[in-house]
């Protein structure tokens, strides 16, 4: 199994470092020739606004949104929650989204706490964080911090405020190689691909 | 897991997730929005870029607070800002300010000849510069969150860069390959603490995030520090001292990104103007040399 990371800025290293650690293999993915064979696609944390120039320069714009569609797994982590919220480059997920918004450095923190995936507090790394403001009846809610919805799922797409990516063993990782798993051995049963209706979701 | 070391996984997190990207000087709030539009991963907050620093001389300090609370106002991505080595006090204000990075930082006048600050007693993260595995390693050691290689910033010129990243991976590839009971006697050579070397030798690199700083000026300038194992790079007087700053924002942010990859490089560097001037260190006196301050 080879899942491909979006690597034109940001924690590239860290999250093939991560698939390693759960025996899967990671690929770096700059231009679409890099899309082949992959079964899976990570969009690592970083800075979004880069993260979109690079993206369009680079070609990937439509190629991903194809992979999208056709119900690819795929798993944004901070910028890249950014990226598939409403008004984010690819649009698919029916969540609405601040960037930064919880203020500067000094408010980024680490804390623990349950999810649906898990009954034991697992640890959340928060850096500048965007925050999400909204989600359609679509999508569920697998995490919460204080009130703020921090993990969802919609149909094959996976988003997550936090970093996973820099815990040993998060179990957010291991959903998503499992959402991977899934599909790749039943691709007919895929979950449908996410999407945004017109209208925009409840509040949270 | 204690406050401290989740400090730490946090603050080291932020440069992590700057990796791949590009760190531009800017002096004003039009600027900085210029920088983040043309895909800056951070913006470093200053009232004169180096190379008027250099030229102007006089004792450079801390930005006007009013200066980087404008730039902070004017963009979302990170905003980093300098102070003087050594200078807690300018490191306390930045923190109050609510600064996303401090840079302690060798193009500002030393503050303090002997010490730098003891990073550890602040919550706000900082960047350090370094010519070589040692003072890397002892920067660390205070408490840097991140690293840069010093080159020698404000002349667009990048030899010095080179040559300090090259020391500094050459340094670590050396530290990597010898024996267990080698390494204390390296650690008093390169007067390091050995415990940052320890570190190093467990998990196969720095502990912290490594970009190159200092006389980057051009696509392919950015480019070969990355390949010789730069995380990212700091550009200073190189974009908003040429020509046409957006362009060659942008196009350096390409450069770093398709590091390796001639043909997008040669693409991007297509009539992209004057770079800046530039000058030779060679000819330099000491006196006038910024990365010979801090040790």
């Amino acid at each position: 199994m080879v899942i491909g990371i979006l690597a034109l800025q940001g924690n590239v290293r860290e999250h093939l470092a991560n698939l390693n650690r759960h025996d899967v293999q990671g690929l770096p993915v700059r231009l679409p020739g890099d899309l082949a064979g992959i079964e899976g696609l990570i969009l690592p944390g970083g800075e979004s606004t880069a993260m979109r120039n690079l993206v369009s320069s680079s070609g990937l714009e439509e190629p991903v949104g194809d992979l999208i569609r056709q119900g690819l797994p795929v798993w944004g982590t901070c910028a890249g929650v950014v990226l598939l919220a409403r008004g984010g480059i690819w649009s698919s997920v029916d969540i609405t989204v601040v960037r930064n918004a919880y203020g500067s450095q000094v408010f980024s923190r680490l804390v623990h706490e349950k999810s649906t995936l898990s009954e034991t507090p697992t640890p959340m790394v928060f850096i500048r964080s965007p925050r999400i403001t909204s989600a359609g009846r679509e999508v569920e809610i697998i995490a919460e911090v204080e009130g703020d919805v921090v993990a969802v799922r919609q149909g094959s797409i996976l988003l997550t405020t936090f970093h996973p990516e820099l815990v040993d063993h998060s179990p957010f990782t291991a959903c998503f190689i499992d959402m991977v798993r899934a599909r790749s051995a039943r691709p007919d049963e895929t979950p449908a691909p996410g999407h945004c209706p017109k209208e925009a979701g409840r509040t949270v | 897991m204690s406050d401290f070391k989740e400090r730490i996984i946090v603050n080291r997190g932020l440069a992590q997730m700057l990796k791949g990207g590009v760190i531009m000087d800017v002096t004003t709030a039009d600027q900085a929005r210029i920088a983040e539009d043309s895909g800056a991963v951070a913006v470093m907050a200053l009232e004169r870029v180096p190379a008027d620093i250099r030229s102007q001389g006089g004792v450079a300090r801390m930005s006007d607070p009013a200066v980087i609370r404008a730039i902070q106002e004017a963009v979302t991505i990170p905003v980093m800002a300098k102070v003087r080595i050594g200078h807690l006090v300018e490191a306390q204000v930045l923190q109050a300010l609510k600064i996303d990075y401090i840079d302690e930082s060798e193009v500002l006048t030393p503050a303090d000849e002997s010490n730098h600050i003891d990073k550890h007693a602040f919550e706000v993260p900082f960047v350090c510069g370094c010519r070589d595995l040692g003072e890397a390693a002892r920067r660390i050691g205070e408490g840097a969150s991140m690293i840069r290689t010093k080159g020698e910033a404000g002349t667009g010129n990048v030899v010095e860069a080179v040559r300090h990243m090259r020391t500094l991976m050459g340094q670590i590839r050396m530290l990597l390959s010898m024996r267990e009971d080698e390494v204390p006697s390296f650690a008093k050579d390169i007067a390091a603490p050995f415990e940052v070397l320890a570190d190093i030798r467990k998990s196969g690199a720095l502990p912290v995030v490594n970009f190159a700083a200092g006389g980057v000026a051009t696509p392919a300038d950015a480019a070969l520090m990355m390949q010789l194992g730069a995380d990212g790079v700091f550009v200073g007087s190189g974009i908003f001292k040429s020509g046409d700053p957006a362009r060659r924002a942008k196009a350096i942010v390409e450069a770093v990104a398709h590091c390796d990859d001639p043909a997008w490089i040669a693409r991007v560097s297509e009539g992209l103007g004057e770079a800046m001037s530039g000058l030779d260190v060679r000819t330099m006196p000491e006196g006038e040399r910024l990365a010979v301050r801090g040790w």
